[in-house]
């Protein structure tokens, strides 16, 4: 189906002859589905159902339900979504603070402090997207008793977007203009450039707005001061009465919450620390929590406590993608001084034949069936979901015959002892690294077997996550430095647009000394039309182009074996029996629903 | 005396100094940044975190970190926590009274057990109950705690479901229930580390009597009439215990540290938890002053044990 295809049919749902359901799943049939096909009638102007349909469960009061006790395994360090560092602090944010939309687990946006979601049809989204008029829900009210208004959005803005308040949601701000103010309930949004990704800004859990009247003092260099950093006061469903940093936080439910009947529960406890797998059993096997979230625990061993029958595992679809890089720079010489310098070359990766034989070299089959399970899967992509992002004209094989075929046409010899050798006549050994998990040194293993089996010899590296992962420039084991030939890890997208996720593969994005290593790309793979093409993606505001153009990128980067897609994994959590409504997204906060969670009687 | 403590306490000052200068040495050395999480996120510009580091007074040279970090922790600031951005003084009194009612409940439970057993098992030693005390005691203390954690784990909580393996600091109910859970939730913790303590001081309190027990002056005791309960209570047994008290003082300090691994398999939220979590996140601020306070507190009750020694043995003169 090729694009003047998809503009017949949407024409079709204009013109009311095709039902936005059967359209979606026709989309999803061809591959391009339900996420950005919603996406794609909105651009077109067709209105998006404004709220999701009731879910089976319709209260007639609020409260009531108990105690709520969730377990993360990581333990949330302070309350102010603007500062998290990591997932932890935004879960632990999101019953108390709310973003104006929401992403629900197909990347739609579901409106929560917004009146209705912006849509060029409803006269909120700019065609030439340049602005967004928000209309905001009336009546809500913070914590506190003061009302919420179009000030709080308008100062969540200038608090983020403030380079002095290192705010971790910058990015999705600093874009901004302006921020008219046309009536108490209404904000205009002007962005400096037309802007495809404009649902950045208050979506999600980067969208957190923040009470201007309690803030108003702490925003720039003074920011780390504010009390309310560490006790909260927002508009969610639950209201924090207890925070103990590193350990535990204890919500109860608000009496003035903006839905009707909701929230159901009455005290909600987070509890922080240990490890992943105590947890899943704590909810699994003992029942001594309702959910555990991020359950990153080797599949056998999570499919064993589900034995327990207290509870079941929620496997939810993310983006994120397990992955080995292919360092395209030298790593074992330097140039002015520097080690894997973006002016050399990879001595065996520069040669296409060559990546090309790794790629046949990796047995994803084998990874995903033996190590991820129900956690994850096979695939080809670096870009994986939302599905109309996937592409399809891709796929992965694991052959020993073709790689060793590859590597013979290309004139790498076996030595003596049945290892290839290199153009210069050096045996080939090829560095391999990744953080210390033991998922992931199963995973080296497994690569390391097929390698030899075509004659390349594998070093196996591993190094602590807490080194490997790091920013420090002066520390040459980080993924940053690549000073290895290959490596692996899972990068995040966490978010339903691939525009930051998809900057690990600019040339300007090139790790190296000049920006201490901290460059998103540390393969140093750099590709014109690439580069071209992301800059396009950035205004493109047909949503039918952009989607082609994420799925150009993506196949660029496999065909050309930048990387080796693995594992698109999911994220497991485990939740008693009878919870229900959860609705886990990929592209929010776990709790992104929070308000909607309720226990089956 | 007063000259003793006096001349002490100044020889502590420049230990004090020394071990401050090597724990900030070892931990500006070491690799991991605080704000890594960020930097492998790609919607945070690298900015973000320099921005942070900056902030933070990260990227000032090495001496200078020091010297405002002596300066300060001197007018009594222990600094600022990078994870959670309040002052680690506060963060280190929340977490205080957890781990004082956590280890200070297994030094009691430790002490309840070694104190009768030790001394019972010197009295009659190779006898049927001193074989089997030394029995216990030995694979008491040859046990590390990670494993008899995870076996009571394992038996209590999910084989027999009796007691819960998660420590709540938080709970909200009142009265005769919120003690009845808390100690239902601490049993676990406190049994495991008072018995692997307890192990330990059983044989230190039964090596100690066995030393008094055949003094002449015990003999005498007894040749004097005095029955065998007043002579094993007032001349044996207190005498014995001079030595046990000196150990006890100089483990006083680790009830400030916390216990690290337990806290960890229980997830108490106590000092030893804290810990870990900031070392795990090169939360700087936080490991110096745990670390530094608890240096502090050594070399202090390396003091008081000696002076409760003087106290307790008349013989022992200062000078």
């Amino acid at each position: 189906m090729d694009e003047y295809a998809i503009r017949g049919l949407i024409r079709e749902v204009q013109a009311g002859r095709l039902s936005r359901r059967s359209f979606i799943r026709t989309m999803v049939g061809v591959g391009l589905t339900a996420p950005l096909a919603s996406q794609m009638l909105a651009a077109s102007g067709i209105a998006q159902a404004q709220t999701k349909p009731a879910p089976g469960f319709t209260p007639t009061k609020r409260g009531g339900g108990g105690r709520l006790r969730l377990l993360w395994w990581q333990a949330p360090t302070l309350l102010n979504g603007h500062f998290a560092t990591g997932t932890k602090d935004e879960d632990a944010c999101r019953p108390c603070y709310e973003p104006l939309c929401g992403f629900d687990p197909d990347g739609n946006f579901v409106p929560i402090l917004a009146a209705e979601v912006p849509s060029v049809q409803n006269g909120g989204l700019a065609k030439d997207g340049r602005s967004v008029t928000w209309r905001l829900k009336k009546g809500v009210q913070w914590h506190d008793g003061k009302p919420f208004t179009a000030d709080d959005v308008i100062f969540t803005w200038e608090y983020a977007a403030d380079p002095a308040t290192a705010a971790v949601s910058v990015t999705a701000y600093r874009d901004i203009e302006r921020i008219d103010r046309i009536d108490d309930h209404t904000a205009k949004v002007q962005f400096k450039e037309p802007r495809a990704f404009w649902y950045d800004a208050f979506f999600g859990v980067r969208g957190y707005v923040m009470p201007k009247h309690l803030f108003k003092d702490y925003k720039g260099a003074s920011s780390r001061q504010a009390p309310q950093n560490l006790k909260p006061v927002g508009t969610g469903p639950y209201r924090v009465v207890d925070f103990k940093p590193g350990d535990s936080v204890r919500y109860e439910l608000n009496p003035n919450y903006h839905v009707a009947n909701r929230p159901f529960f009455d005290v909600v406890e987070m509890k922080g620390g240990g490890d992943p797998t105590s947890a899943a059993r704590a909810v699994l096997q003992t029942g001594e929590f309702d959910y555990a979230w991020n359950l990153q625990v080797e599949w056998e061993v999570l499919h064993r406590l589900e034995q327990g029958a207290k509870g079941q595992l929620i496997n939810s679809p993310t983006g994120n993608i397990e992955h080995i890089q292919l360092n395209q720079s030298d790593p074992w010489s330097e140039v002015d001084g520097e080690r894997g310098s973006v002016k050399s070359r990879h001595p065996l990766f520069q040669d296409p034949k060559f990546r090309q034989a790794l790629s046949y070299l990796v047995d994803r089959g084998t990874v995903a069936e033996e190590l991820y399970g129900q956690t994850g899967q096979a695939t080809a992509n670096f870009i994986n979901a939302p599905t109309r992002l996937r592409s399809r004209n891709t796929k992965w094989e694991f052959s020993i015959d073709k790689a060793n075929r590859l590597l013979d046409e290309a004139g790498y010899k076996r030595g003596a002892d049945g290892v290839r050798v290199g153009k210069d006549g050096k045996r080939i050994k090829l560095l391999f690294q990744t953080s210390t998990n033991s998922l992931r040194q199963k995973n080296q293993a497994i690569v390391k077997q097929a390698c030899a089996k075509a004659g390349l010899e594998v070093e196996l590296k591993s190094v602590t996550a807490s080194v490997f992962f790091s920013s420090d420039a002066a520390n040459p084991d980080t993924y940053g430095h690549f000073y290895a030939d290959m490596q692996m890890y899972n990068t995040t997208m966490t978010s339903p647009d691939p525009q930051f996720f998809m900057n690990q593969f600019l040339s300007t994005e090139a790790a190296q000394k000049t920006n201490h290593w901290a460059g998103r790309n540390p393969t140093r793979w750099r590709n014109e039309e690439y580069d071209r093409l992301w800059k396009a993606a950035e205004v493109e505001m047909d949503a039918v182009k952009r989607a082609a153009m994420w799925i150009q990128m993506n196949d660029l980067v496999v065909n050309n074996v930048a990387v080796i897609p693995e594992n698109w994994r999911n994220r497991s959590s485990a939740a008693t029996a009878k919870l229900r409504g959860l609705d886990l997204s990929g592209w929010d906060s776990t709790l992104w629903r929070i308000a909607y969670w309720y226990r089956e009687a | 005396m007063s000259k003793y403590v006096l001349r002490r306490l100044l020889i502590a000052i420049p230990v004090l100094v020394g071990i401050s200068v090597v724990l900030f040495g070892i931990l500006a050395l070491a690799p991991g940044d605080p704000f890594s999480e960020l930097a492998t996120n790609a919607n945070v510009p690298p900015d973000v975190a320099q921005r942070l580091r900056a902030q933070f007074g990260l990227d000032d040279p090495l001496p200078m970190r020091y010297v405002r970090w002596l300066t300060s922790m001197l007018r009594g600031d222990w600094g600022f926590s990078f994870q959670s951005r309040m002052n680690v003084d506060a963060l280190i009194l929340q977490r205080l009274p957890v781990s004082l009612f956590v280890l200070g409940s297994a030094y009691c439970l430790a002490l309840a057990v070694a104190l009768p057993v030790g001394v019972l098992s010197a009295l009659r030693p190779y006898s049927l109950f001193d074989q089997a005390a030394t029995t216990l005691a030995f694979i008491g203390f040859s046990l590390p705690t990670f494993f008899t954690g995870l076996l009571f784990i394992l038996v209590f909580s999910i084989w027999l479901d009796w007691l819960p393996f998660i420590y709540r600091a938080d709970i909200d109910t009142r009265g005769w229930r919120w003690f009845a859970e808390h100690a239902r939730q601490a049993i676990m913790p406190v049994a495991v580390l008072g018995l692997f303590q307890g192990a330990t001081l059983t044989r230190f309190v039964r090596a100690a009597v066995l030393d008094v027990v055949r003094l002449e002056y015990v003999n005498t005791a007894r040749a004097k009439g005095l029955s065998e309960a007043r002579t094993i209570g007032k001349h044996v047994v207190r005498n014995a215990l001079i030595p046990v008290v000196t150990v006890i003082a100089l483990q006083i300090p680790t009830i400030f540290a916390g216990a690290v691994v337990t806290e960890q398999i229980f997830r108490v939220p106590g000092i030893g938890s804290l810990l870990i979590a900031a070392i795990l996140a090169s939360d700087t601020p936080v490991i110096l002053a745990i670390t530094f306070v608890y240096a502090v507190l050594v070399v202090l009750f390396n003091l008081v044990a000696d002076i409760v020694y003087g106290w307790l043995d008349p013989r022992i003169s200062y000078r």
